[in-house]
Parts: structure tokens; C-alpha cells; sequence
């Protein structure tokens, strides 16, 4: 057994995490600056920082991550990283030429307290910062909140390059929040079809699903312009999808721009994809073609189809909250059931979100956020209550062997497989995939335990 | 392959060093200038290399930080102490099995928290008020969860800077726990300028706080350690698999697939063996010092260089049994190995590559590729120090910097009961009229050929320039590098975690390495970049009726 340590009966702690939900705030702002074009994200902080989010990302992607450091040393530490910063802004402009840095804290230049708009203020004054290019930033504060946390820093500190020229631009500013380069482009694929005009940001589309092509481009076509979100504040309205990962953005250009915003769940499953596209047009005031109806229809189609074999099996689910929020509702308007829900990632109005959605089902969920709440509870309620089927990141692997139990990967970090670049699981085709691979692990099984005298051929 | 060749010819090492450097800032480019090196014989001693110094801020870096060096590097692999990382969740969740380090935990009862991650998951209100209470009870909750034999305390930037004393926690929690040895770490990611630091940290409390607590006698004939030896991919099974085939012990790995009790025993080896230079050799110099086991720089990757290896033990030990032995044994193993490499090397020969990893293997991987024969255009380590490119003889005249200063030297006395020299003066001194070196590596330089590119602490740019300029068949670095390369059409391997693959090390490993670095450099994989149309972008086509 890999987890062979894990008891099953539970005890309380109150310091002691094991097998972490989540991660820190900085890696999140790494991600979402990707989706800026021409970005180069800056990590102020020691090296290693940097190293690790790079690694996982990385891994993650299976692309390269470029992101530079202040390197601090313990004199920086000391004295504060101004200098650090300074050097780093000067060199990163000249060496590699990006069109705009974005740079975040961490748990170290946040404990010293360095203030990032008086350093860049310094930066520019100095001239490092050449003309036409720019630096935004966000503090990432490592012991606030999780790598979710992180990443809605950064897209608030690209809702804050808004500069409104009181003439409406007509278009929808989306923000997808936490989702893979190819979610991103299914999202434009949808408001394309719905013929409504978006800026999404951040998009890490074309960005983190590059080709191959013999030539390495640090900057690769994809990722929202800086006009663009510039733009965000002439924008008709935001839709923010993801409580947690989107809204804060969204309700800064809507209190500082007027830009009124809605707030959504990540469009995963049904009926998610159904609010988010219904906002869409009434934002926009489009109708949605028959093209989108009949991908909902064929999503509906393959749900009906295959009910029996989701119908009342239990899933344990690990992950980010405004993902955990859209996928217990989808697997819920399959028959599933969700039992076992965590995430790192602490709110309380989290697990208010998930007791509404499983309300209706004859049993009481488990769900815990934030510290503690981790991968070794998790495990813990799987001893206690066995599931059907696991969903969450690659480390769900060691829970999935030991238990004997079907797994899909789905979440950040994947360290193990590929697809996840490519093929969206949001929107009614993401649907589609999400039912495939759910499908997919459950008959394997069945065909797995299956005695000779049942082993079927059609299922 | 001609353009390739003419591509070489065009470029000469001073125009390539010029090429890299023209784009910096003045400042960086004289730093830089400095740790990039063009190899050249010298009529005496080998020339010099600035390492081991801060890396610039903004300029894109492989390094990591002393925290990675210490939990991830050194004390990753050992699997039944309960690792503690003092911090926001971030950096345990990053070090949690992501270093490929392989153990064997098969026997009953055997221990193994390395699949788990345990951190204090520092809040903001532990930063304001002091993390030292949570800590303890985190250690406490351990405790009561697994009743580990030992609990080890890392800690993260903050912890240093809001001033948490790890060290009085540890040891408060020693004494009230009673059968668990509870150490501390103080290895906050800022300290030194790489991890190189940070397994000097870890190595330092190991040997302060493990090394030498268990004295029940262990069995063997001739007992050994493996020093700087980390089973990335089973490299540290295949090397056991080759010395239990010896009849040697390996007491202790440091820190391959490791527990503390290896630890706690090694002092009963009557050699040590150290693989990697950088990250070890002071323990092997304390082990000397406190216990008189006198140390070997050997090298088990590479088939030759393993039995090269062997025969270096086993003349140390002067036992004709032994030597008897480790012959047929390389005898044995040879020929399967030696049949793969005549497979490859028509395909491999005359190809190139570039490595640029940690503080050893830059080094001992061009033995492997040399038995292939492949040439290294450049190398270089990520956190080697002068020594690891120049030869021990560099270390009495090195410049202490303030950021070596902050990581601490101890002080090792002869153990007033322990202290047994392994061989007398008159023995050690015959050994080495022989030809015999102890305690003596050479560093890198002098293995690479006169023009080659020796580059410290190589960077993302200067990568790219690199393999623009010089075209080579294979790149060798690690997982951040690992993509921007191969967007360029080079293939590229990495030599921290081997990607999937291993063991490299021994004669099984270097059979893989063999089949793996043919399978790279000669792929039809690297010959779909361009699309037909691309390749033929004309637009004429006849109809069949014309």
C-alpha cells in the first residue's frame, strides 16, 4: 500500500496538513499571467518560488513556462527587495523583450512588505520600463487563501489596466477563471457561434497548447492583448465565471467602470453551460443559433443514453471550489452522487454551495474547506463511506490504487497524463468528454470484475 | 546532416561567447562573461571558472532554492521519517514525489511516508503572531498519527524572517516525545545562492543529529557507504544490485532509498564512496575526521566508469577475494551491455550533445556518452562550486563570499571512543605510492575537450543561443528547460528525473541509456515539422482534362 499509514478512523488536527487540497497563491499568478500576450511573469520572491511554479506548470502543460525571479538572498531579505526588483524589471526588458511584466509577490516579499507601485513607480522613473510596455502586478501573499486566491489576484490586476474612453466597445468581457487553454478556447468557440463579441481574460489559449513548429516563440500568438483589456472598462458588461477564481475582477470594473457584472459558475456540465450561455445573449442581445441547441441536444442525448450506469454512484470529488461547485451540480443532474467533497482552498460559502446542490439526495454530503481539509481526509472518508468513482488531480492516483477504486483525472495539478491542453471539459462538447471518460473508467471496470459467465460484449 | 556540419564549422567558441553576451546589460554581460568558459589546455592546472555566486535578478534561471536542496534533494528519499515542512503550503506541495526518487519499502513492516506531504500550512495570522505553537502541535499530531521513529522540520522563507526558533521546538518535542528524534532545518529558500546550500544544511543536521546513533554492530565483509546517491529512477537499486553481486555492503545510501537507521549505522562502513562531489563531500570529510573512514570519489554511471568503480573498492579493501570477485562480475555483466553499444554506436557515433545539470552529473553523464560516441560541445552545473569544475585542488584558495559565510561549517573532532582509523598511515601511504587516490576529484574541465563551452549556471536565453548556434543532436537539462528546447526540434532529455525513464546508472543503466539516447537522436519523431504545403508552398496543379 503507498498510504499504508493512513488510519481509518478520523482525529481531529488543528496543524497539522497532510496531503494538501491546494497550493499557494503565486503559482496561480504565474497561470493567469501566461494569458496575457507577451507577458512575462515575474515571481518577487527567492528562486526556488519561481523553479517550483515553473516545474509544475510545466509538468502540468507539457510546454515551456518561461517567468523570471528577484533571486533574493538573505540580504534582500534583510534589507527589503527594491534593488532585486529594479535589476530584475531592467534586465528582463532588455534581455527578453517582453511587451509587458506582470509581477507577483510572495510569502517572502510580502513578509518584508515590498510595495509594488512604488518600485514599478521607481522602475519607470528610471526609464527600465521602455515606452509602450508595461508592468502589472498583484500581491500574492502564500499564507492567504490558495493557489485559486492567487490567480484572482492577477486577473484583478488586469481588470485594473481598464482605462474607459466613455465610448462602448460592444463587447462581452468573459472571465473563465482557473481553466485549462483549451476550456479557454471552447469559451470563444461558443461566443463565436452565439456571434457576441468577448474579451476573455485571462487566455492562456495558444498560449499553453502551442505547436510544434521548430522554432520556440516565448511568446506565442495567444493570451488577451493589453489593448484589449485596456478596453475591458468600454465594455456592455463582465460575466464572471466562478465565485472564487473571477468575481473579483469582474466587480472591480463594474464599482470602478460602471461595467456591470454577473457573477456565474464555471460553465461545466448542463446546466452551468445553459446559465452562461443564456446570460451570454441576453447581454448581448443575440439569440443563440441551432448550432449551440443541437450541441446541448447531443449532450442531453448521451446523458439519457447512458443513465444507467451513472445512476446512483457515488463519487468522491477533490479539487478547486468553483470547479467542485459546477461539477456536483453536473454529476447530480446525472443521478450521481456525490458523497465526499474537499478543496484547500477555504470559504465557507463553499460548503453552503455544495449542501444546496446535494440537498435533495438521500443522504448528508461531506464537505470540509480550507486548512486541514485535505487529500488525507479525503481518504479517510473513502475508508469510512467507499465510492464508486474518484475525481481530482494526479495525486488522487495513491488513493485510487490503494482503495481499488475508478478515477478520473480532472484538475490541476495532471502530472501523469495528456488531453487536458486540448480538449475542453466546459461547455456542452466539454460535457461530452466529461461523460466519455466518467463512462469510460466505470465499464472498465465492469468489465474488469466481471465473471466470465456475465462478461458482455454490449454495454 | 552536411548543414549541420557547416553550421559547426561557422561558429568558433569566442564568436559564440560574444553572440551571448552582446545582448545584456553591461553589468550582466562582465558577470556573466566570467562564468562562461572556453576550455583550453594549460600548461599548468586547469583554467579558472566563476561558480557558486548569486544568480542575477530577472535573467531566467534553472536554480532552485536552499529549501529545494535540503527536504526535496537530500532528504526526499528517505522514507520513514515524517518530513514537516514549516510554511505556507506552497513549497511542501511543490517537493511532494516530485523528484522521482524511488525506495523500496517491501519488507513487513516497513515505513514509508514519502507518498505523503506534511506541512504547518501557515496562515496569515502565524506569520503576525509567530508560527512556533503550530508547529508544535503539528509535530504533536504527527506524532499521534504514526509514531514515526523521526520527525524533521524544514523551514520556508517566512519562517526565518518572522523569527520562529524551529530548532528550540524540535527539541522541546524530542524531549517531551521520548522515542522519536525530532531535528530541525533552517533552510529557508533565501539562504546561499542555489540548493546547493540546502544540501549542505540537510547533510550538516544529519550528521549532527542522526549520524552515528545506532552502534549494534551491522554485518559484512566489506562494508561500505554510498555518498551523493539519490535512486532517481532506481539508479540506487541497480548500484546495490552490483555491489551485493560483489558481496560489498552499502550500509547507508545518503540518501537513495534511505532510512534512518542507514543513517544512524554508517559510521560502521570501513569506506566511503561519494558520487555526487557537490552535494556530499563534507559529509565524507566528517565521516573521515570523526570516525577515520577515509573516502573515494567514484562513479557508477557509465558501464565503464562502473567497473572502473568497482575495481577502485575493491583494490581499497586489498582483499584478493574481493578483486577476484568484482572481475568476474564485470566479466558477467560486460558482454550484454557491450552487445547493446555495438547495436547503437553506428547510430549514435560521431552525434553531440550538451548537459547542463546539478553539480555532478554534467560531468558523469559524458562518460556514458562518450561509450556511445557522442561528443560534448558544452556543459555546465546549475549550483556547483569551483571545485566541481577546477579539482579539489582550487579549495584552500576559494573566496568564502557572504552568502557561502551564512551557511554553516561544523567543527568535527575524532570521537574520543569511535574513532578507529580503517587503514594505518603506512598502508594508506603505499596505497597511494600505487597510484591510489584518496579523497581527490578532478572537476570537469579536464575531461572536456580544448574548445568546448564550460558555462555556469546557464540561463534560458543563453540555452536557446546555445542550441541556435550549435545545433546539437541532444540536450540534457531538466523539466523547465525541457520544452522550449524541443519546440526548437532538438530533442532533449532530462538528467534530474531522467523523464520516465532509468536506471542509468551500473550495467543495466547503461544499457537503457544506450537504447534510450538512440530512440532520441535517431526518432523519425523530430521529422514532422513541416506540412507538406510548407515544404512545397506552390500553388500550381494540372487537371487531368488539360
Amino acid at each position: 500500500m503507498l498510504l499504508r499509514h493512513t488510519p481509518t478512523e478520523i482525529a481531529d488536527r488543528s496543524a497539522l496538513t497532510i496531503n494538501p487540497a491546494k497550493t499557494c497563491q503565486p503559482i496561480g499568478a504565474m497561470y493567469a499571467a501566461l494569458g496575457v500576450h507577451g507577458c512575462l511573469p515575474h515571481s518577487h520572491g527567492s528562486q526556488g518560488c519561481c523553479a517550483y511554479h515553473r516545474s509544475t506548470l510545466t509538468r502540468h502543460y507539457k510546454e515551456p513556462i518561461s517567468a523570471g525571479t528577484s533571486s533574493f538572498t538573505e540580504g534582500a531579505s534583510v534589507f527589503g527587495g527594491q534593488a532585486n526588483l529594479l535589476q530584475a524589471i531592467n534586465n528582463i526588458f532588455t534581455v527578453y523583450e517582453p511587451e509587458v511584466i506582470a509581477v507577483h509577490t510572495t510569502c517572502l516579499s510580502e513578509t518584508i512588505g515590498d510595495d509594488l507601485p512604488q518600485i514599478t513607480d521607481k522602475a519607470r522613473k528610471q526609464g527600465s520600463i521602455p515606452d509602450g510596455k508595461d508592468v502589472i502586478y498583484a500581491n500574492t501573499p502564500s499564507y492567504v487563501g490558495s493557489h485559486v486566491t492567487g490567480f484572482a489576484n492577477m486577473v484583478k490586476g488586469m481588470a485594473q489596466v481598464a482605462a474607459p474612453t466613455g465610448v462602448k466597445n460592444g463587447k462581452v468581457n468573459v472571465i473563465p477563471g482557473w481553466v485549462e487553454p483549451a476550456d479557454m478556447e471552447e469559451i470563444k468557440r461558443l461566443a463565436a457561434l452565439a456571434g457576441v463579441e468577448i474579451i476573455l481574460f485571462p487566455d492562456t489559449s495558444g498560449v499553453l497548447n502551442g505547436p510544434m513548429s521548430g522554432h520556440y516563440h516565448m511568446y506565442p500568438e495567444g493570451g488577451v492583448t493589453m489593448d484589449e483589456l485596456r478596453s475591458t472598462g468600454d465594455s456592455i458588461g463582465t460575466l464572471a465565471l466562478g465565485e472564487w477564481c473571477s468575481a473579483d475582477a469582474a466587480r472591480y470594473l463594474d464599482s470602478t467602470h460602471k461595467v456591470p457584472c454577473r457573477v456565474l459558475d464555471m460553465p461545466f456540465g448542463l446546466q452551468a453551460t445553459d446559465r452562461f450561455v443564456d446570460a451570454l445573449r441576453t447581454l448581448a442581445g443575440r439569440s443563440v443559433p441551432d448550432e449551440i441547441t443541437n450541441e446541448r441536444g447531443q449532450l442531453v442525448d448521451m446523458i439519457s443514453d447512458m443513465h444507467q450506469y451513472f445512476y446512483q454512484k457515488k463519487v468522491a470529488l477533490v479539487g478547486d471550489p468553483d470547479q467542485l461547485i459546477a461539477m456536483t451540480e453536473f454529476l447530480v443532474s446525472l443521478d450521481m452522487w456525490p458523497v465526499h467533497v474537499v478543496t484547500g482552498t477555504p470559504g465557507k460559502k463553499f460548503e453552503e454551495r455544495i449542501r444546496e446542490l446535494t440537498a435533495d439526495l438521500p443522504y448528508e454530503v461531506n464537505v470540509k474547506a480550507g486548512s486541514e481539509s485535505d487529500m488525507f481526509l479525503l481518504h479517510q472518508w473513502i475508508k469510512n463511506g467507499s465510492v464508486d468513482l474518484i475525481m481530482g488531480n494526479t495525486y488522487c492516483k495513491y488513493i485510487a490504487r490503494d482503495e481499488d477504486i475508478p478515477y478520473v483525472r480532472w484538475g490541476f495539478p495532471i502530472l501523469d497524463r495528456v488531453g487536458h491542453q486540448y480538449f475542453p471539459t466546459v461547455g456542452y462538447k466539454g460535457g461530452l468528454r466529461l461523460l466519455e471518460k466518467i463512462l469510460n473508467v466505470l465499464l472498465d471496470r465492469t468489465d474488469r470484475d466481471a465473471p466470465e459467465q456475465s462478461f458482455e460484449l454490449v454495454l | 546532416m552536411a548543414t549541420k556540419t557547416k553550421k559547426m564549422v561557422q561558429w568558433n567558441p569566442t564568436d559564440i561567447k560574444e553572440d551571448m553576451l552582446k545582448k545584456y546589460p553591461p553589468k550582466v554581460a562582465r558577470k556573466r562573461a566570467k562564468q562562461i568558459l572556453i576550455n583550453e589546455a594549460q600548461e599548468s592546472g586547469t583554467p579558472e571558472i566563476t561558480a557558486n555566486v548569486r544568480t542575477i535578478p530577472g535573467i531566467i534561471t534553472m536554480r532552485g532554492c536552499t529549501y529545494a536542496g535540503c527536504k526535496g534533494v537530500i532528504l526526499g528519499p528517505t522514507r520513514d521519517i515524517v518530513n514537516i515542512t514549516h510554511g505556507p503550503i506552497g513549497c511542501g506541495f511543490y517537493s511532494w514525489l516530485t523528484r522521482r526518487n524511488q525506495t523500496d519499502a517491501s519488507g513487513e513492516g516497513d515505513e514509508n511516508y514519502m507518498p505523503y506531504c506534511f506541512s504547518t500550512d501557515m496562515e496569515d495570522k502565524d506569520i503576525i503572531f509567530g508560527g512556533e505553537k503550530k508547529l508544535e502541535a503539528a509535530i504533536q499530531e504527527a506524532y499521534d498519527l504514526f509514531h514515526p521513529k523521526s520527525i524533521a522540520v524544514f523551514a520556508t522563507c517566512p519562517v526565518g524572517l518572522i523569527g520562529d526558533d524551529i530548532h528550540a521546538v524540535a527539541k522541546k518535542m524530542k524531549d517531551k516525545l521520548g522515542d522519536c528524534n525530532v531535528f530541525a532545518f533552517s533552510c529557508e529558500g533565501y539562504k546561499g545562492v542555489s540548493q546547493s546550500a540546502g544540501h549542505h544544511i540537510a547533510n550538516n543536521q544529519i550528521f549532527r543529529h542522526v549520524v552515528g546513533e545506532n552502534d549494534e554492530p551491522k554485518e559484512g565483509k566489506y562494508k561500505i557507504n554510498l555518498l551523493g546517491e539519490y535512486n532517481i529512477g532506481g539508479d540506487g537499486f541497480e548500484i546495490d544490485r552490483i555491489l551485493n553481486k560483489c558481496g560489498i555492503t552499502n550500509l547507508a545510501t545518503f540518501s537513495g532509498n534511505s532510512t534512518y537507521d542507514q543513517f544512524a549505522s554508517c559510521h560502521q562502513a570501513d569506506l566511503n564512496a561519494v558520487m555526487c562531489h557537490r552535494s556530499i563531500n563534507y559529509v565524507a570529510d566528517m565521516l573521515e575526521t570523526k570516525f577515520g573512514i577515509p573516502w573515494v570519489k567514484v562513479n557508477f554511471i557509465g558501464a565503464e566508469s562502473t567497473a572502473k568503480s568497482l575495481r577502485k573498492i575493491a583494490r581499497y579493501f586489498g582483499d584478493k577475494e574481493l578483486v577476484d570477485r568484482v572481475e568476474e562480475v564485470i566479466a558477467e555483466e560486460m558482454p550484454a551491455v557491450v552487445a547493446v553499444r555495438e547495436d547503437v554506436l553506428p547510430r549514435t557515433t560521431g552525434k553531440t550533445a550538451m548537459l547542463f545539470v546539478g553539480g555532478s552529473r554534467a560531468h558523469h553523464y559524458q562518460d556514458l556518452f562518450g561509450e556511445m560516441g557522442m561528443k560534448t560541445l558544452s556543459a555546465g552545473y546549475e549550483f556547483a562550486h569551483r571545485d566541481d569544475y577546477e579539482g579539489r585542488h582550487v579549495l584552500p584558495n576559494l573566496k568564502v563570499d557572504a552568502d557561502s559565510r551564512n551557511i554553516e561549517e561544523i567543527e568535527v573532532e575524532a570521537d574520543p571512543e569511535r574513532f578507529n582509523p580503517r587503514k594505518s598511515e603506512a598502508e594508506l601511504k603505499a596505497l597511494e605510492e600505487d597510484g591510489y587516490e584518496f579523497k581527490e576529484y578532478d572537476g570537469i574541465i579536464p575531461d572536456m575537450e580544448n574548445g568546448s563551452l564550460v558555462i555556469d549556471d546557464l540561463n534560458q536565453y543563453e540555452a536557446e543561443k546555445l542550441v541556435e548556434m550549435l545545433k546539437p543532436d541532444i540536450f540534457c537539462a531538466g523539466i523547465k528547460e525541457k520544452f522550449s528546447i524541443q519546440k526548437l526540434g532538438v530533442p532533449m532529455k532530462q538528467l534530474h528525473s531522467y523523464d520516465s525513464g532509468g536506471p542509468y546508472a551500473g550495467f543495466r543503466g547503461a544499457v537503457n541509456f544506450y537504447r534510450e539516447i538512440d530512440r532520441l537522436v535517431n526518432s523519425r519523431v523530430w521529422g514532422y515539422l513541416k506540412a507538406p504545403w510548407q515544404e512545397n508552398p506552390e500553388l500550381s496543379a494540372t487537371y487531368v482534362w488539360e
